[in-house]
């Protein structure tokens, strides 16, 4: 039998891997092991067949293609048009640092062995060893920062939860990944499930905390189904429980399921609604650390702000630090989508400009016209013409260009973008997705949306865009939170680089 | 496709019982509402509201906050499709465009047989291979019109 690997991400799904699956089994003499995605999305449904030189891939593989690859002597590894050769040698792999996804694509995401003989508990382990103090010192002097968008350092809230007082401490895992052109939690989850588990385990012990809670949007029932089987495993094995790894240290964690909400994102809001109320903003002070879910010390962290937390404990802290730029220190999962020909997970140190990674790893469009315009961070990121593509993807570096890396999504759109269509949509989204807790963002949002429309129509086209600015202003410095505070971001941002967008209609009328 | 079960107060009550204890037990009730019936029922809410010490209003308020939960069952089969930038970029307003027109729905609408009701989603996090969709809840990449026509002619 030879073992033959193939990704059961949902990426990967959506592309007929389960087809491709169920040929080669058919086919016999194969043993099938699923695992995550590499994240090199072009090349799926890609199948990986373990050789004495090691796995060598073969892709993209459509379902009728698989009797011709087998009568080639794809169990051998022999050539064939298909033949993607070693995928650690793929230069899309090749560059990158992979620390939080190490194991993810390589290994069976619900197999603890498999887990651990890919270094997993490593950290886990190191952290039992150490105690809180030491761990929570790790991760401050590793100079990990909120993965989730906001950046804010992990060292300093695990701190303060773990010095506030009260009966039960919880740590939150805000998994409602719902930024357009973002997949690293979800690849995560559903590629390597007990790196979460392992993170959120040292974050509980760090803080002392014994519950943990993961609020996974229900747009993601693959990776909640993994991440739930995951669970169960870590149960049975004791790496959860009353005595976690024989640390008299208990913990459990519990995953509850979003419900459609764009803003449970928000961590306050997701705390409402793990609570089991509408998600709507908290103000903030006080803040989560102090009083956060059912009024405890809460710490809330992003899924990859957790999953990095094994390996700075196991290679310690000056490991993680080491790579990066400026103040963003470690590597970040950006992730490539939208109109990209190589579209993907690529996670590489900070630092690389917005132009290497859309043009030189994303290889420029899918469909080969030109790039207009990146936005990057999801709904409230800007977009970003060619002419900015000199930013190094770093915190400071995009806000200093009135941007932001938020969690790391980058998509890409060829010259038939529209982007006062763009902007109107932005607008659009925040109406619909607005908790409604405050005014600049409930009225804004749908004035924003209508002042668009009047643009559009060529009505007084520059006291209306004077206007627009104006409500950009209020909104980005009145909300309450992210949602209308950042949305600004995308509209200015269009009407900046792409003013002649807004202004078609007024010229077609002076023609 | 799912199975539905009929609208039974008794099915209620055992779902909430099964729940009641959770901390913050709204949300994992109305999950299993809709898992069970289709949708939330209007009935569902007084004896959400009895559970759990909060009014009718408020229960209220919170099934119509999240756009999951559907006030009427759907059809037998359910497909999603992606309304979000990334899938925008590779003009999922098209392709939503047409699947609309052929089928002769609007969002949340039903075909008049029965068999398929359409909804939107914003974000499936198959940004990388869209435009895309999901079927029954099964995933779809690279959708085009006649995609998204096969993979229903495969369930119909």
């Amino acid at each position: 039998m030879t073992r033959v690997f193939i990704s059961r991400d949902a990426a990967s799904l959506a592309l007929g891997a389960d087809t491709v699956a169920a040929a080669l089994a058919a086919a016999g003499s194969v043993e099938l092991v699923r695992t995550g995605s590499r994240g090199t999305f072009w090349l799926e449904p890609m199948i990986e067949v373990e050789t004495p030189a090691g796995r060598i891939a073969y892709g993209p593989i459509q379902p009728d293609a698989v009797p011709g690859l087998l009568s080639a002597g794809l169990l051998a590894g022999e050539a064939h048009r298909l033949r993607l050769g070693r995928p650690e040698e793929l230069p899309f792999l090749a560059a990158q640092t992979r620390l939080t996804f190490a194991r993810c694509g390589v290994t069976d995401p619900v197999s603890l062995d498999d887990y651990r003989r890919h270094g997993g508990l490593k950290g886990l382990t190191r952290a039992i060893e150490v105690g809180p103090a030491a761990s929570i010192a790790a991760v401050t002097d590793a100079g990990l920062r909120g993965r989730g968008g906001a950046g804010f350092p992990t060292g300093i809230k695990w701190r303060t939860a773990a010095e506030a007082r009260g009966a039960r401490k919880f740590i939150v895992c805000n998994a409602d990944e719902g930024d357009s052109g973002t997949f690293a939690d979800r690849m995560l989850m559903e590629g390597d499930p007990y790196c979460l588990i392992e993170g959120m385990v040292i974050a509980g012990l760090a803080v002392g905390a014994t519950k943990g809670w993961v609020y996974t949007r229900s747009e993601y029932s693959h990776a909640a189904a993994t991440f739930e089987q995951a669970l169960a495993h870590a149960r049975l094995a004791g790496l959860l429980g009353a005595d976690v790894m024989g640390s008299g240290f208990a913990f459990d964690i519990e995953q509850r399921i979003g419900a459609g909400a764009y803003i449970c994102g928000e961590e306050t809001s997701l705390l409402d609604s793990l609570e089991g109320r509408r998600g709507q903003v908290r103000a903030k002070p006080p803040l989560p650390a102090h009083k956060g879910l059912f009024g405890c010390p809460t710490v809330i962290n992003n899924v990859i702000t957790l999953a990095s937390v094994p390996v700075i404990l196991a290679e310690g802290a000056a490991h993680y630090r080491d790579i990066g730029m400026g103040r963003s220190r470690g590597t970040m999962p950006i992730q490539i989508a939208g109109n990209v020909r190589q579209g993907g997970l690529f996670e590489a140190g900070f630092g690389l400009t917005l132009g290497e990674i859309v043009e030189d790893i994303g290889g420029g469009t899918l469909t080969g016209r030109p790039i207009r315009a990146v936005q990057v961070g999801g709904p409230l990121g800007a977009y970003f013409p060619p002419a900015l593509f000199d930013t190094p993807f770093d915190y400071e570096a995009f806000a200093a260009r009135d941007g932001l890396i938020g969690h790391g999504g980058v998509v890409v759109f060829d010259d038939t973008v529209d982007l006062a269509r763009q902007a109107r949509f932005a607008m659009e989204f925040c109406a619909e997705e607005s908790c409604g807790k405050c005014t600049p963002c409930r009225i804004g949002s749908v004035r924003g949306m209508e002042v668009i429309d009047s643009i559009l129509a060529g009505d007084r086209v520059d006291a209306n865009l004077a206007l627009l600015r104006d409500l950009c202003e209020t909104m980005k410095f009145g909300s309450l939170c992210a949602l209308g505070g950042f949305i600004p971001y995308p509209v200015i941002s269009a009407l900046t680089h792409f003013p002649e967008d807004f202004r078609r209609a007024s010229a077609l009328a002076a023609d | 496709m799912a199975e539905y079960e009929p609208w039974a107060a008794s099915r209620a009550a055992e779902i909430i019982a099964a729940h009641a204890g959770q901390e913050g037990a709204t949300l994992p009730i109305l999950h299993a509402m809709q898992q069970t019936f289709g949708y939330v029922p209007a009935q569902a809410i007084p004896q959400i509201a009895e559970a759990l010490n909060l009014t009718r209003a408020e229960v209220h308020g919170i099934v119509s906050f999240y756009h999951d939960f559907r006030p009427a069952p759907p059809g037998r089969h359910v497909l999603r499709l992606c309304r979000a930038e990334a899938c925008q970029s590779l003009g999922a307003d098209r392709v939503a465009a047409e699947v609309q027109a052929r089928l002769d729905v609007d969002w949340h609408d039903t075909t008049g047989d029965g068999a398929v009701t359409l909804e939107p989603v914003f974000c499936l996090g198959l940004c990388a291979v869209g435009p895309s969709g999901m079927l029954d809840g099964k995933p779809l990449g690279r959708l085009d019109p006649a995609r998204v026509e096969a993979a229903l002619d495969a369930v119909r």
